[in-house]
């Protein structure tokens, strides 16, 4: 049976010379960056090419980039450590209702520390309208959280606008972009795009999982949250994580190479599955689904079908999806982003993600696509009544 | 401190000429529990006591837990030994264990000196005078109460002189082996991994069986049933589970049968292939964690529906007991936290707004004839789709 992997944005396989370089780098140049000795400076080394590959394809200083263990330390570290390096110039923060639960979780511990947080909505195509954003920065607003792409209907943020805008307001205030998503899949420019803070994951661009970084404006300020030995400038304290490291790098560059292209066939694979289930009957699709949108995640809801058996239904076939957002899908609540671009109620519950990659084929689509139309009917005769 | 334990046990006692099977499964079943704790240990039986003894270093608390699941234990005592070094220095030994045990003195006790070995100098009375004025002289507070003792003061001379007085609470019951085996319906919810504990309570071996409905039940919801069938094996040792895929049964059903006894005829044909797989496995009986009037499937007049396919007897230990109970012992044998866990079983995934509440039996049967033509063969299938897993904890 064929396997066919659409669960992307979940996370990717992580390619073979990535797993290579890191076993390599595990068992044989195994040395502590921080230990003075020949195997330490060989390992520091990855860490150092690390940053020049990252801080090159972002056209930002290699000072500027401090690596984490993913993207939810990344946003966390944003937030917390911004909202505290910058408390005595005010305590709001503004993000969206269709954050991840990384940013909007951290949001709410803020809101208990004694910081107001304000939420904005977002239209039926998931994306936020900049006069709300214009209206709600007041003189008070230390911190500004958008997520680039959104992880459950691909909805991509106006960004570069944004950015605009909160500076023209308050220079001071600081802008976080959550580029779990977006990163790899758009040329992303922080200085260009007043960019103060963006948090990026390796694991969704096929590097490993437990790893990520956290990209800091040399004037931002930040405040570290979490302490110990000092390694990073003292900014995040722990032993480099350096084969992570160098795996993420050796994705980004692995990625960042031909990338125009490989965007464009990401795009071909989207708008043919688009086409594909758009002729299928009681078929809704929820978010922008062109090429204003992510190039790599459709949601779909399905009439009829609760999400859940639709997916192992796919399963069974060899087809690997999400119902909504994988992340929080093991406590089966409604989706707040889905909530949030204003999804019908009999849809909620009935809606499956699927998120393609650079390595998925043609012919997956097309068999997931006549899976897809085989299945409906069965499944839509057997309902609870 | 402690280097052996003296298991305490009930109803084995009065087994009659069966006692020493009785005792011997007992023995089995505990060496059982103890290969999951560090450290070796001898259990040995002797003029009716079984002594669990330490030949290593032994993790108290730990041990203490695992004896604490083996069915037939009523009390574990913990054991200090002493050496045998003259009379003084045991009524010292015994006043030192005192204060360890006890911090507060104001309590009654009674001695009970017994003599394993009889060459001892001094007789059990003498020895338990002897010891409870050095006891007394030693803490002014202690009081003696031959009758109704708050503290029951042991000391057997054997080779060693063993001191015990404190009983842990055992889990009661018979143990697991002298009982034949029954064939536990598990299906994820609260009740039945109950049902399967209180039925290995009394002895008897488990095997169990669930029904899953892919692509409607979820990988994860087999898994939530192996977790469960695991923690149940903690108490009754291992459990071969069968997995059934009752998907196209209860999709024939659907479409052959009113909508609102689809419940109840699902129930029938779970509990004839559970009798059929028993019948192989040589179990005795079905066990079930029915409770009159818990939910539509479980008013009389359902459960008389259910029964009426079977030809074995089907236990239904929690068949009085109210959620809240049932509740309390899922909470105690650990199995809550993963029973709550929210994935769909096969029970629920088409059950009706409106099942019947009281079927009638005629009609049941009647509406069974409709799956005439397919039934069997499906069945057959189902039994063919048998997948076992065998769970050790």
């Amino acid at each position: 049976m064929m396997e066919v992997y659409l669960d992307n944005s979940a996370t990717t396989k992580c390619l073979p010379e990535v797993a290579a370089l890191m076993t390599r780098i595990m068992c044989e140049e195994y040395g502590n960056p921080s230990s003075l000795h020949k195997k330490g400076v060989e390992s520091e080394k990855y860490v150092r090419y690390a940053k020049e590959v990252i801080a090159k394809c972002m056209k930002v200083q290699e000072k500027e980039i401090l690596f984490t263990s993913g993207g939810t330390e990344s946003d966390n570290i944003a937030l917390i450590g911004g909202a505290y390096a910058n408390y005595r110039a005010g305590r709001h923060i503004i993000t969206t209702r269709i954050e991840h639960p990384a940013v909007l979780q951290t949001c709410a511990y803020l809101e208990e520390q004694g910081f107001a947080v304000t939420y904005l909505p977002v239209d039926a195509k998931g994306i936020i309208s900049l006069a709300d954003l214009e209206r709600a920065m007041t003189k008070n607003t230390i911190l500004v959280s958008i997520m680039h792409t959104n992880n459950e209907v691909g909805a991509m943020q106006p960004i570069e606008q944004a950015g605009e805008l909160i500076k023209r307001i308050n220079p001071n205030t600081l802008f976080h972009v959550d580029a779990v998503q977006g990163f790899g899949k758009c040329r992303i420019y922080p200085k260009r795009m007043n960019i103060d803070l963006l948090s990026v994951s390796a694991h969704k661009i096929h590097g490993p999982k437990g790893v990520g970084f956290l990209y800091i404006n040399e004037k931002a300020k930040v405040q570290p949250i979490i302490f110990g030995g000092g390694q990073q400038k003292g900014m995040r304290s722990g032993t480099e994580n350096v084969p992570g490291i160098a795996g993420m790098a050796r994705a980004i560059e692995e990625i960042f190479s031909d990338f125009d292209e490989k965007i464009e066939y990401l795009y071909h694979i989207k708008e043919r599955f688009v086409k594909g289930v758009s002729v299928l009957e009681g078929i809704r699709l929820n978010g922008p689904v062109g090429r204003d949108g992510a190039p790599h995640v459709v949601s779909v809801s399905i009439q009829g079908v609760r999400s859940e058996v639709m997916l192992h239904a796919l399963e069974d076939k060899g087809i690997y999806v999400s119902a909504g957002s994988a992340c929080s899908s093991n406590k089966p609540s409604v989706s707040a982003t889905l909530k949030a671009i204003g999804v019908e109620k009999q849809y909620l519950d009935a809606t499956l993600r699927f998120s393609f990659s650079l390595y998925t084929t043609e012919a997956e689509i097309d068999y997931t696509v006549k899976c897809l139309s085989e299945l409906l009917p069965v499944l839509r005769r057997y309902t609870r009544k | 401190m402690y280097k052996s334990f003296l298991i305490k046990y009930a109803e084995i006692g009065v087994k009659g000429k069966n006692r020493y099977l009785f005792e011997d499964k007992l023995c089995d079943q505990i060496r059982y529990a103890l290969t999951r704790c560090e450290g070796t240990f001898e259990v040995t039986k002797s003029q009716g006591r079984i002594y669990v003894n330490a030949l290593s270093a032994f993790d108290y608390e730990e041990t203490v837990e695992q004896l604490q699941t083996v069915f037939g234990v009523t009390g574990i005592c913990p054991v200090v030994h002493v050496e045998d070094e003259g009379f003084e220095k045991l009524c010292a030994d015994v006043i030192d264990y005192i204060d360890k045990v006890y911090s507060d003195k104001k309590f009654t006790f009674k001695v009970e000196a017994r003599r394993a070995r009889k060459n001892y100098p001094k007789n059990s009375m003498e020895m338990n005078c002897g010891i409870g004025e050095a006891l007394l002289n030693a803490y002014p507070e202690l009081r003696v109460d031959v009758h109704k003792p708050d503290v029951m003061l042991r000391v057997e001379v054997r080779e060693k002189i063993y001191i015990y007085s404190t009983v842990i609470p055992g889990p009661g019951g018979l143990p697991v082996g002298t009982n034949g085996k029954g064939m536990l319906l598990l299906s994820g919810g609260i009740d039945s991994p109950v049902a399967g504990y209180m039925i290995a309570k009394r002895g008897v071996k488990i095997e169990a069986v669930y029904f899953n409905a892919p692509p409607y039940t979820s990988e994860r919801a087999t898994q939530k049933v192996i977790d469960l069938a695991r923690i149940v094996s903690k108490f009754s040792g291992p459990i071969r589970l069968h997995i059934i895929n009752f998907t196209d049964i209860q999709l024939y059903i659907y479409d052959q049968c009113p909508h609102d006894e689809l419940t109840i005829i699902m129930r029938r044909y779970m509990m004839r292939i559970a009798e059929e797989i028993a019948k192989k496995s040589g179990c005795l009986g079905l066990i079930t964690g029915e409770s009159i009037g818990q939910v539509a499937s479980q008013t009389m007049q359902s459960l008389m529906a259910t029964n009426d396919v079977c030809t074995m007897p089907v236990y239904r230990p929690l068949i009085g007991f109210d959620k809240q109970e049932i509740v309390e012992v899922s909470e105690r044998i650990d199995t809550y936290e993963t029973s709550i866990q929210p994935y769909e079983d096969c029970c629920t995934i088409f059950v009706a707004k409106h099942p019947v509440t009281k079927p009638n039996l005629n009609v049941i049967r009647i509406h069974e004839r409709n799956l005439d033509e397919r039934i069997d063969e499906l069945v057959k299938t189902a039994l063919e789709t048998d997948e076992v897993i065998e769970i050790v904890y």
